[in-house]
């Protein structure tokens, strides 16, 4: 049999949008699979050692779930990104959902293969020593050189 | 039934307790038998959705005090 491969392209850098790329790609490996996750533009947020600022907002989500509805104006003050991120870890943990950070290791441990996209790292002026290792660095042709021939595409 | 080595998954959500059971079955041996106890009901399909993706034998799935109990024999 041969193995299957599986790629995803993570764009994404808030909390909520940072778990579907590590959830699919860790299950994806305990499968068997070939996994590489390409992250690019605000994707590589999930990079960082530390995800301290990998946030979700209420502003301009309206299909969040709030415990109270929240007018607009409330959402825009200082301090409830920081409130919702808290509340939403909290709540994250309560129902046994692992960390980003388990699951990113979770990932590494089961080989899942992290490329970071060069022009974004550039275009942003990131620095490479605040990421975590292994990562590699590559542009858009080497991606496609592992996701022509995956069985599963997926563009998060 | 006899099991040769336990895994608990209880209070673990999607992905971990597929996650971990993969993890868990690297060291055993070809025939062995894995329990896993899990809380999350998702996993009913999932450990069932992951034998027949691996090729493992899931040999029963069973519900015990709340929990699901399954026996996931190594391929």
């Amino acid at each position: 049999m041969t193995t299957k491969k599986m790629a995803i392209i993570a764009t994404k850098g808030t909390l909520d949008m940072a778990y579907p790329p590590f959830i699919l790609a860790s299950t994806a490996a305990a499968l068997g699979y070939d996994v590489q996750i390409f992250f690019t533009f605000y994707g590589l947020q999930l990079l960082r050692k530390d995800l301290s600022n990998v946030m979700i907002s209420p502003l301009a989500n309206p299909a969040m779930p709030m415990p109270i509805p929240m007018p607009v104006m409330v959402q825009m003050l200082p301090g409830m990104e920081s409130m919702a991120t808290m509340m939403m870890k909290q709540k994250l943990k309560k129902h046994g959902v692992a960390s980003l950070e388990e699951l990113r290791d979770l990932c590494l441990e089961a080989d899942v293969k992290f490329v970071a996209c060069q022009l974004t790292v550039d275009l942003f002026e990131f620095d490479k020593s605040e990421f975590i290792e292994p990562v590699e660095y590559a542009g858009a042709a080497a991606f496609f050189g592992f996701a022509g021939e995956t069985d599963i595409c997926l563009f998060v | 039934m006899n099991f040769d080595k336990e895994f608990n998954a209880s209070g673990m959500s999607c992905p971990l307790p597929i996650v971990k059971t993969k993890k868990a079955l690297v060291d055993m041996a070809s025939g062995q038998v894995l329990k896993v106890i899990a809380t999350d009901s998702g996993a009913v399909k999932d450990m069932q959705a992951f034998a027949d993706q691996t090729g493992n034998t899931l040999l029963s799935t069973s519900e015990e005090g709340g929990a699901y109990v399954f026996m996931m024999q190594k391929k």
